[in-house]
């Protein structure tokens, strides 16, 4: 059973974000990027999937600063071959972009699975994995937290709000955009990844040139300024709770009865 | 080529999803500024009753199948590619849901048209429509011209209220079959299984209430139930609440417990010690209620108030009680 | 005799090879001293004695099976007690804990922590940059160590805690004002700073002391200082005798022994009285951890300081009870809380109480946050108040 897992790097929220010159894109200059969150909990789910079941990991990361760590890392946990998708990021990559180049490397790897986390908190035109099942051709389902693997197919539990699962019966090979893992994302010790460092290695695979065809320009970016302290209400108990309504219908919090 | 604005319907086991009311009420911004009629996407099976609450729309387009009564990817994009081919809409708003991402990417490829995601607002500048689309956590905002001659969407709560796309009617209904072929399916449904009844995820509520030492005993804690309960809130805590055992450890938010991201947090009686704080960073609007004024948790606080919450918290639940009539 | 299998062996032998003084392990007498000082001992599934001993019985299938080894926080008390000085602290517990977290079984608070300063060089997750932010509304201003790129006499090595937590701040700023009125010419190496790595090795991180020192010896090395002076323990103990054994060779003090040093030009600045009686917390680190016994020099400090009555606890120096917050303790206060439901700073605070202290005085970032919520948690708020030795001595200086 071979699982690709494709990830996104992307801003470090942890770091301040500027917006460029342009007005219109993050200042790349200082950004860190992070590997995407959900994107760890596709990882964890492909390790899973592979210590329960057999099979080879193997990850796909954009060339881009941290990809190195990332690849070590999961190296460290348990991924048998690490991939770097090599091209031009420098007016960084959108989904589409990305997806197209990330399906003609993942065509020729040929995997029984691809997990994806289900998006990541820069994408603006919609997410990866739905984009790459489709250049694939495979069928696609995203909100998985959970699955098992028969014969040529998968069982995936699907997340609705309020809870609720609905158990998909998906034909492999399929792409999954992953919400959550089954478990938390494992700890890694630094050690082990000192070791794979030195005895893993790192393949190359080009991009070539990034079509971005399917994205919306974005024309203006600012940043949202975070107030330094609470606004206060003041008055009368009733007008303080008349108050705090208003801001919660204001916001669409309010859910109406029956 | 038509244009139309679409908004394709989200049902789940019999109910419309609120995020196609909020999509409704976008879709009446663009609607209305670009003089195009509104249509309601509805799929499913013997589901006509569910147009009932689509008045904000001008016109419900249903499509009726046994295999589009629930939801699953495969037969629900083919559906929606189908009709869009044939009709070519200006726009198609998608939730951006579990449901709405599945699909929404894989109709605008079939479309050959851009997909703008995380969309919370539209607006009309210049006879042009634009998008506005919070993203990076909420901490960038990205705007451009929704591009023409079509363009897929997918829309995210907080830029307009359920309520504004939620009207009776529909006006009028046009029922369709598939145009795609519905066989060959390689995602289907094999059952529901309902969220455990072991105690909430408080990581995945998207209200919640805290209280913090200032509740001061177990017995007040009623009170703020009641206050949970009007606003569909889950009760969480800090850490001494949950140290001496008025609410279980699955409530703990902060540095020893639970990382939230709810829409709303309501802290009640809480000081803001950084290893509280730590865990609500996620949280889109906090209303602080704290009789000290140094306190630090208006320092990470929207709005604040210094009044006690034992005059408060009554008041409030009541007053939302009141809001919520319909 | 021991009958180790072949899974277990390899814990056995990393613990008695790899770690320096680890062969002492076979001169255990079964004694009890270590269990029954560790102050979470009664919680434990294995305390030191029990764990050597499951070692010996080749029983460590059922210790692996322990989450447990998370109560230790690493208070040294067992190891300054053992008649055969075995290193219980830093060779066997942090070896335990290391295996838990190759196995990983490791809660999750503690996980973040470490991934923390992996990648952003602290525990707290906070941005590297802004590491010396703390310091830029402080007059005259910090100088820190890029910008100015003058030799000093004091490499100040603020640490993790001190340079982004809240409660923290006020000790930083009244040692800054303390080596400003002494003319002491130092710096601060602001973001280029990184993560002591005490707590992480303490935690079974070992690698990541490693990696912390090779980033802050090169961060060393670019500067011109006559010793390093730190305002946290934690540093202080992996400076002196961790860092050495990783090629990091530093001059390093604790800001107490270094203005003791200086006792006779701090006298003449003691302007302000107050009069309080005061006790003072040793802090693991300083003192009996690895015998750094660092005792008298915060007592003389506070001794010079006018109005203050100095009164001991009944543990005190090398006896002196944990706060709780080392090794991993510290964002382990709910694991803990759930497993022994009770609170070592709630002891101490009680033995300060007891007293008849109305100051207690600390000299580590942690305790103070620490020990003002022990308080709060008992409902004391009103009777101690908690303050930095450095905070004392700067409002002696300028009210």
């Amino acid at each position: 059973m071979h699982i690709v897992v494709p990830i996104k790097l992307a801003p470090d929220l942890v770091e301040e974000l500027e917006i460029d010159a342009s007005g219109a894109a993050l200042d790349r200059t200082f950004l860190r990027l992070i590997i995407n969150e959900f994107d760890d909990h596709a990882i964890e789910q492909a390790l899973l999937l592979k210590e329960r079941g057999g099979g080879q990991v193997t990850l796909l990361t954009p060339d881009l600063e941290g990809a190195e760590d990332v690849l070590y890392t999961a190296a460290a946990k348990g991924a048998d071959r690490l991939i770097k998708l090599t091209g031009d990021y420098s007016a960084g990559v959108s989904c589409h972009a990305l997806a197209r180049a990330l399906s003609k490397a993942i065509r020729d790897l040929h995997p029984d699975l691809v997990l994806t986390g289900v998006q990541a908190h820069d994408d603006l035109d919609g997410a990866v994995g739905p984009l790459l099942a489709d250049y694939l051709g495979m069928p696609y389902l995203g909100y998985v937290a959970g699955l098992t693997v028969g014969d040529g197919k998968c069982t995936a539990r699907k997340e609705y709000p309020g809870g609720l699962i609905a158990e998909m019966e998906v034909d492999l090979p399929a792409v999954l955009g992953i919400q959550a893992a089954e478990k938390p994302p494992r700890y890694v010790v630094t050690s082990l990844i000192t070791q794979a460092m030195k005895s893993a290695t790192i393949e190359e695979i080009e991009a070539g040139e990034f079509d971005s065809s399917g994205t919306a320009p974005v024309m203006r970016m600012s940043r949202l300024e975070a107030a330094t302290h609470a606004e206060m209400i003041e008055g009368s108990v009733d007008q303080v709770a008349d108050k705090l309504v208003a801001v919660l219908r204001e916001r669409g919090l309010l859910a109406s009865q029956g | 080529m038509s244009q139309d604005i679409w908004v394709v319907v989200e049902t789940l086991r019999g109910e419309v999803m609120e995020i196609s009311y909020t999509s409704l009420a976008a879709g009446r911004v663009l609607a209305d500024g670009l003089g195009a009629r509104l249509v309601a996407v509805l799929l499913g099976h013997n589901a006509e009753p569910l147009a009932n609450t689509l008045g904000a729309a001008d016109s419900v387009l249903y499509v009726d199948h046994a295999s589009l009564a629930d939801f699953t990817p495969d037969a629900f994009r083919r559906t929606i590619a189908g009709l869009a081919k044939d009709s070519t809409p200006r726009a198609i708003l998608f939730g951006h849901t579990s449901m709405g991402m599945d699909v929404a990417g894989g109709v605008s490829l079939d479309i050959n048209a851009p997909l703008v995601g995380s969309c919370q607002r539209v607006r009309i500048e210049d006879g042009q429509p634009w998008y506005t689309s919070p993203t990076c956590g909420g901490k960038i905002l990205a705007e451009g011209q929704i591009p023409d001659p079509a363009c897929v969407l997918t829309i995210v709560p907080g830029g307009y209220k359920p309520e504004a796309g939620r009207m009776p009617g529909p006006k009028e209904v046009v029922r369709t079959a598939p145009s795609a072929a519905l066989d060959g399916l390689r995602v289907s449904l094999k059952q529901y299984v309902e969220p455990q009844t072991a105690d909430v995820n408080i990581a995945k509520e998207a209200m919640l209430v805290a209280i913090g030492r200032g509740i001061q005993q177990p017995d007040n804690i009623a009170l703020v139930q009641a206050l949970a309960q009007e606003l569909g809130a889950v009760v969480c805590g800090s850490r001494p609440v949950v140290d001496q055992g008025w609410l279980p450890l699955s409530r703990l938010v902060g540095k020893s417990g639970v990382s939230v991201k709810p829409k709303c947090y309501v802290a009640l009686g809480i000081s803001g010690a950084p290893e509280h704080v730590e865990g609500i960073g996620g949280a889109e609007l906090i209303l602080a209620v704290n009789t000290d004024p140094r306190a630090p948790i208006f320092n990470v606080a929207h709005y604040g108030t210094l009044l006690s919450m034992f005059d408060l918290v009554p008041a409030l639940t009541e007053k939302i009680r009141q809001a919520r009539q319909p | 005799m021991t009958t180790t299998t072949a899974v277990e062996r390899p814990f056995y032998d990393r613990v008695l090879e790899a770690v320096p003084g680890g062969e002492k392990l076979k001169l255990c007498l079964q004694c009890g001293m270590c269990s029954g000082i560790c102050p979470f001992g009664f919680a434990m599934d294995f305390p030191p004695q029990s764990l050597i001993a499951a070692l010996r019985a080749g029983d460590l299938a059922t210790v692996f099976e322990s989450e447990t080894i998370w109560l230790c926080v690493s208070c040294f008390a067992c190891a300054n007690v053992c008649p055969a000085q075995i290193p219980l602290t830093d060779g066997l517990m942090a070896s335990l804990k290391t295996e838990m977290l190759l196995r990983r079984i490791v809660p999750a608070e503690l996980q973040t922590a470490l991934e923390n300063t992996r990648r952003y060089g602290n525990t707290l997750g906070e941005s590297p940059r802004k590491r010396g932010a703390w310091c830029q509304d402080i007059t005259p201003s910090i100088p820190v160590m890029a910008q100015t790129k003058e030799p000093v006499d004091v490499l100040w090595f603020v640490g993790d805690y001190a340079s982004y937590h809240p409660r923290a701040l006020p000790a930083s700023q009244a040692m800054a004002k303390i080596l400003q009125a002494l003319g002491v010419r130092f710096g601060i190496l602001g973001p280029e700073e990184n993560s002591d790595g005490d707590i992480q090795y303490l935690a079974g991180e070992r690698g990541l002391l490693e990696m912390l020192a090779q980033k802050n010896g090169k961060a060393f090395r670019k500067y011109q200082y006559k010793e390093i002076v730190t305002t946290d323990p934690h540093a202080y103990n992996v400076l002196k005798n961790e860092y050495p054994k990783v090629g990091v060779s530093v001059p390093v003090k604790h800001y107490t022994q270094f203005l003791a040093e200086r006792i006779e030009q701090i006298k003449p600045l003691m302007r302000h009285e107050q009069k309080s009686r005061v006790t003072y917390h040793d802090p693991c680190a300083l003192g009996r951890a690895n015998k750094n016994n660092i005792f008298e020099e915060p007592r003389l400090l506070l001794s010079i300081i006018p109005g203050l009555e100095l009164v001991e606890m009944s543990h005190n120096r090398a006896t002196s009870i944990c706060c709780g917050g080392g090794g991993g303790g510290n964002w382990l206060d709910g694991f803990a809380w759930q497993r022994a439901h009770t609170r070592m700073s709630e002891w101490r605070i009680h033995e300060a109480l007891e007293s008849g202290a109305q100051i207690l005085a600390v000299a580590c970032p942690y305790e103070a946050p620490r020990f003002e919520d022990a308080l709060k948690s008992m409902g004391a708020e009103n009777k101690l108040v908690v303050k930095d030795i450095a905070e004392l001595l700067a409002d002696a200086i300028s009210a």
